[in-house]
């Protein structure tokens, strides 16, 4: 009796909002994936931004996709040495 | 000259051979000169879709081995004399078609047909990459299903990472009556997150399973809404705009006929 007065009442009652719901979820996991080259190619443009206002340490440097929970999160961990002043007060 | 077009899905159930065997069943009775090319090696049925499993001599793999020539591997139509099959093979496996083989198969197809209409496996390894090398277009098939609509995008991917791009879309065993209670994804809500164009809709349709039974393509009958969907289908692979099947509709026509048919 609930479930039809709810379906006569409201319409997002039914399944398919949770069905849409989970695969907009997935899809956009599966749609964050990025290849080695590309990510190789984003540490390099990092590294090169970065390193005019830091001295950081290349080799240590981790760049990744973290796709847990319901969002994806380009996550990256970039140990800094010290700082570049501007020229003049270094 | 013709035009290669693969029937793809990713996920494997949602109906690739049978929208495969009724484009094909339905161009040629356009008077369209049809190829079918079954690339499932190894689990063949598009044969068995048409109803011609049992006038297989040559498959695939004996024509890329050059085992027979091409003409001797075609099978006829029962029907129509411009449908053509193509067999997988069912003993091999699908490492035995390269893609170099696909591409000079359909290059060579083109040139007397003109459709050459390809059923891919389900999967997106060997086989699914054999079946689009030489393909020119393709369609997607999928069902109102989280996972199948999922299989989908990753196809979408594959095949615009593989240079075939704006595949297009059909919407298979859609159920209006679920779809009104909001039990099952409408046809806007699976396009709007897949953001392709649609080539068309089919009803869930027990007919489809009837005239499957019977080795027929559906496409043919002309009082089930699946025929009609699969009849508007083929007219839009030929260029023509049709509207798409108001499914609302059907209840009320169907059961005219019903009537019709009581009555009569």
């Amino acid at each position: 009796m609930l479930d039809f007065i709810a379906k006569l009442f409201g319409k997002d009652s039914g399944s398919k909002n949770v069905a849409k719901d989970r695969l907009r979820l997935v899809l956009m996991h599966d749609r964050a994936s990025i290849s080695p080259q590309m990510l190789d190619s984003l540490k390099l443009d990092l590294i090169k931004v970065i390193s005019s206002y830091m001295i950081i340490d290349e080799a240590n440097l981790e760049v990744n996709l973290d796709s847990s929970g319901s969002t994806v999160a380009l996550v990256a961990n970039i140990p800094v040495k010290g700082m570049k002043r501007a020229a003049g007060t270094a | 000259m013709g035009e290669v077009i693969v029937v793809t899905s990713g996920k494997g159930g949602v109906g690739k051979t049978t929208s495969t065997a009724n484009i094909g069943t339905g161009l040629a009775a356009m008077g369209y000169k049809v190829a079918l090319i079954d690339t499932d090696i190894g689990l063949r049925n598009l044969d068995v879709v048409l109803g011609l499993e049992n006038r297989i001599v040559f498959d695939i793999v004996d024509v890329v081995n050059e085992n027979c020539r091409l003409r001797q591997a075609l099978i006829k139509d029962k029907r129509f004399e411009g449908l053509h099959l193509l067999p997988a093979a069912q003993t091999k496996d699908k490492t035995a078609v390269s893609p170099d083989q696909m591409r000079n198969l359909c290059a060579e197809l083109k040139n007397d047909f003109d459709y050459v209409i390809i059923d891919c496996p389900a999967g997106i390894e060997q086989g699914f990459r054999n079946a689009i090398a030489g393909a020119e277009k393709a369609v997607v098939v999928t069902t109102p299903e989280v996972s199948a609509v999922r299989d989908a995008d990753r196809i979408i991917g594959l095949l615009e990472a593989a240079e075939l791009r704006e595949p297009k879309l059909i919407i298979n065993r859609i159920r209006q009556k679920m779809v009104k209670q909001g039990d099952m994804m409408s046809i806007d809500d699976i396009i709007d997150i897949l953001a392709v164009d649609l080539l068309g809709i089919i009803p869930e349709d027990e007919m489809i399973v009837i005239t499957t039974n019977r080795g027929e393509a559906v496409v043919l009958d002309q009082h089930s809404r699946s025929g009609q969907a699969y009849r508007n289908i083929v007219r839009r692979i030929l260029g023509e705009e049709v509207p798409i099947i108001n499914l609302d509709e059907g209840s009320g026509f169907f059961n005219k006929i019903k009537k019709i048919i009581g009555l009569g």
